[in-house]
């Protein structure tokens, strides 16, 4: 059915559309009209039997669902930026338990400084719990991505980080084809649990394991996510059988038959990526040979694909919104690693931190550039080069220069945030 | 033939042996069909007081359930001995996830319960003194505002003894341990620090508080069992000396729990919905040094110059137990 609704409500009614049985809510923006939608449906009786829990911390939301679904239930919960942090403990714990419980990151950047508009920073700073992480590039593919998330959590019994941006997808208002519940129960089996607390047959989940079995648990963490690189795909066609559209899978790529450049991103930048190198590519404007390369599934990193796509291109640049602090992008990594001896030109451009704008004049300038040749390996899209400089004079010149967020601001006489 | 009245001159009290009790009021351990829920072999130490009391609290609340019982087990000493793989010790459907998590992971087991069996089985939390009343605290204060249907029980040991003894918030002033050494102006823990949990617990009004000690067995018993038999957030709190962490020869357990009740050191009590209804009376009170000079980790107030003045202050403490808590029987 077709609706008009806001992305994070659309998630929230293709969860309940999953059956989910427990529900832990804290709430954090962006990600709170989720938990706020399903903790209405629950109320209301529309979604039952579900318990929906009001937690004091997110430490505790991810414990309750560690909780439920070790104890067999279908279980879900939602969280961003500083909330994700806070349970980070109980997240690698969820991962090493192979519980398959599902949430939804709606990606807000990390302070200090204290932010709460959209990067990747927090899904990224998970990328080695042993979650499985996917990327939606609009509110359609987030809302559809949950519910292939709890196929897959469930069937490889690991648990699924699905990840849409905040508030450029969870607060943006636009069409989305919602399912039947018919659709959804012919999609999801019920829930099978591989491990569980059962009177019946007692067992001991979460005990001491010494260095004789630790590497192998580890590897098999591994192995199964190797496995969820083919069971993705699959997925997504089976998908696209009961729901009649493409959603989910691998990557997704666009006009990268012919392309000597070839840019890669991952989330709802996608789409202004894929205008900037429409434009691009019109005669009057050069007619570029520049397509474009969006990763859904980052973890497990579907390194064979990507390099599958690349291996005819000249160069690629990835534009990612994530920072590795004294390294350079976490994207670019994995995506050098799929390459490694391919010989490719490789450009890393970190772009929107915080919430900055990505813009198509800006993208066409610096991929103007990369396809120059003319790109360091490492790249800041839009930044403020005059005001950084000034700050570390500053620190060059006056011992106790004070807090760097406040002189940058002070600087650029920003009163209050406004779009940047 | 005429009847001769068998006469014991400790009628009224249970040391007579439970032969002479009617069954509904035999412990579950004298029972042949009792669980074993913490099988033995395991890897405590000797007199380990949580052992004991842990044996004897999963044992009543898995009779009291029909065997219809899931464990939720804080990091500590207690998960630590009854694991490692594949030699655990529990007979009960169990799950340690982490330290401070374990009455929400507790939580969670009994929502799914709720809507997976109707809430027929039911869930017991257990941590040490480190996992409840210090990292474990905020998830502990949590299920009991939301009133879960959770019973958590801390075995209280007075610190962290798995990593090595230092200092919980449960730890007693003036005691040594690894982190508050012996050494200095005021040595051992400062006083004026540390927190009683039950007090805690007392103040969030739920259904069920009771404290206990491994040395009423029977009494840790019987509040296991009324615990189950109430909904809702209930926490039992027991002391459990520990002969490593506190310098005491391991026949002694049960010896300082039994004086830790009779000085007034640790009140035995039991509360529904945050109004005290009982306590364990004090039988023959005895002074603070009694239960004081056994233990190492008091050993610097003693010696050839006793610290008179902090022994003092501790008195004053048990002082102020038996008059908040009423511990004294009244002649």
């Amino acid at each position: 059915m077709l609706k008009q609704i806001e992305g994070s409500r659309a998630v929230a009614e293709a969860v309940a559309l999953c059956r989910p049985e427990v529900i832990c809510a804290y709430p954090i923006s962006p990600q709170t009209h989720i938990v706020e939608a399903l903790g209405e449906l629950v109320k209301g009786g529309a979604l039952a039997p579900c318990e929906f829990i009001n937690v004091e911390s997110e430490f505790a939301a991810m414990s309750v669902a560690i909780g439920a679904s070790a104890a067999g239930a279908r279980s879900y919960t939602a969280t961003a930026s500083q909330g994700l942090l806070f349970m980070v403990e109980a997240v690698y714990n969820a991962a090493g338990l192979g519980l398959p419980i599902v949430m939804t990151v709606a990606n807000r950047a990390i302070g200090a400084p204290i932010n709460i508009w959209n990067d990747h920073s927090d899904a990224l700073s998970q990328r080695d719990s042993g979650w499985i992480q996917l990327f939606a590039e609009n509110n359609q593919e987030a809302l559809d991505l949950h519910i292939q998330a709890f196929r897959l959590a469930e069937e490889l019994s690991l648990p699924v980080m699905v990840c849409m941006d905040g508030f450029i997808l969870t607060h943006a208002v636009e069409r989305v084809d919602l399912p039947t519940q018919e659709q959804v129960d012919a999609y999801l089996p019920k829930y099978e649990p591989r491990q569980v607390l059962d009177p019946r047959e007692p067992v001991s989940i979460g005990a001491m394991v010494g260095p004789e079995a630790f590497m192998e648990v580890r590897y098999l963490a591994h192995a199964k996510q190797m496995q969820a690189l083919e069971r993705m795909p699959a997925y997504a066609a089976e998908f696209k059988a009961v729901f009649g559209r493409d959603s989910g899978g691998l990557i997704h790529t666009y006009r990268a038959e012919d392309a000597e450049t070839i840019v890669i991103a991952m989330g709802s930048v996608l789409g202004t990526i894929k205008d900037t190198i429409d434009e691009m590519r019109l005669p009057e404007n050069g007619g570029h040979r520049i397509g474009v390369l969006g990763i859904t599934c980052f973890r497990p990193f579907p390194h064979a694909a990507v390099a599958a796509v690349l291996k005819n291109s000249k160069r690629f640049i990835v534009l990612e919104k994530s920072l590795a602090v004294g390294s350079g992008g976490i994207v670019a990594t994995d995506v050098r690693m799929a390459v490694t001896g391919v010989g490719l030109q490789g450009y890393t451009v970190i772009a929107g931190l915080g919430g900055r704008a990505i813009t198509i004049k800006s993208l066409r300038g610096i991929f103007e550039q990369g396809m120059r040749d003319e790109l360091e390996r490492v790249n800041f899209l839009d930044l403020d080069r005059k005001a950084v400089d000034k700050q570390l004079a500053r620190e060059r010149t006056i011992r106790r220069s004070g807090p760097i967020a406040e002189n940058l601001l002070r600087d650029a006489g920003v009163v209050a945030a406004r779009n940047y | 033939m005429s009847f001769q009245p068998i006469k014991f001159y400790q009628t009224g009290t249970f040391t007579v042996g439970n032969r002479l009790l009617p069954p509904e009021q035999r412990s579950v351990q004298a029972s042949a069909k009792r669980f074993n829920s913490i099988n033995s072999g395991h890897r405590a130490c000797q007199g380990c007081g949580e052992a004991l009391g842990a044996r004897y609290a999963i044992d009543a609340a898995m009779e009291a359930t029909d065997g219809q019982l899931v464990c939720a087990n804080a990091t500590g000493c207690l998960e630590v001995f009854s694991t490692p793989y594949p030699e655990t010790s529990w007979q009960v459907p169990w799950i340690h996830s982490l330290f401070g998590n374990t009455a929400a992971v507790a939580t969670g087991i009994a929502a799914a319960l709720k809507v997976k069996d109707q809430g027929g089985t039911r869930v017991v939390a257990q941590g040490g003194d480190g996992g409840t009343t210090d990292i474990g605290f905020g998830c502990l204060s949590g299920m009991f505002e939301r009133n879960d249907d959770v019973l958590y029980i801390c075995y209280d040991n007075q610190g962290y003894m798995n990593t090595g003894v230092q200092r919980s918030s449960a730890t007693p002033p003036a005691a040594r341990t690894a982190t508050t050494m012996a050494v200095g102006p005021e040595p051992g823990n400062v006083f004026g620090q540390g927190k009683f949990v039950p007090a805690i617990a007392l103040a969030h009004d739920i259904p069920y508080v009771a404290t206990a000690t491994v040395a009423d067995l029977r009494d840790l018993e019987a509040k296991v069992r009324r615990a189950m038999e109430i909904r809702g957030a209930r926490y039992l709190h027991i002391l459990v000396p520990c002969p490593l962490g506190w310098g005491t020869a391991a026949h002694d357990t049960i010896r300082m729990a039994r004086l830790a009740k009779e000085t007034g050191i640790f009140p035995v009590f039991e509360a529904e919905h945050g109004e005290i209804r009982a306590v364990l009376p004090i039988r023959r009170q005895l002074p603070v040094e009694e239960y004081l000079k056994p233990q190492k980790r008091y050993a610097h107030l003693f010696g050839k110059q006793p610290h008179v003045e902090v022994i003092a202050r501790l008195q004053a403490l048990a002082d102020r137990n038996i008059r908040r808590y009423g511990l004294l029987e009244q002649a």
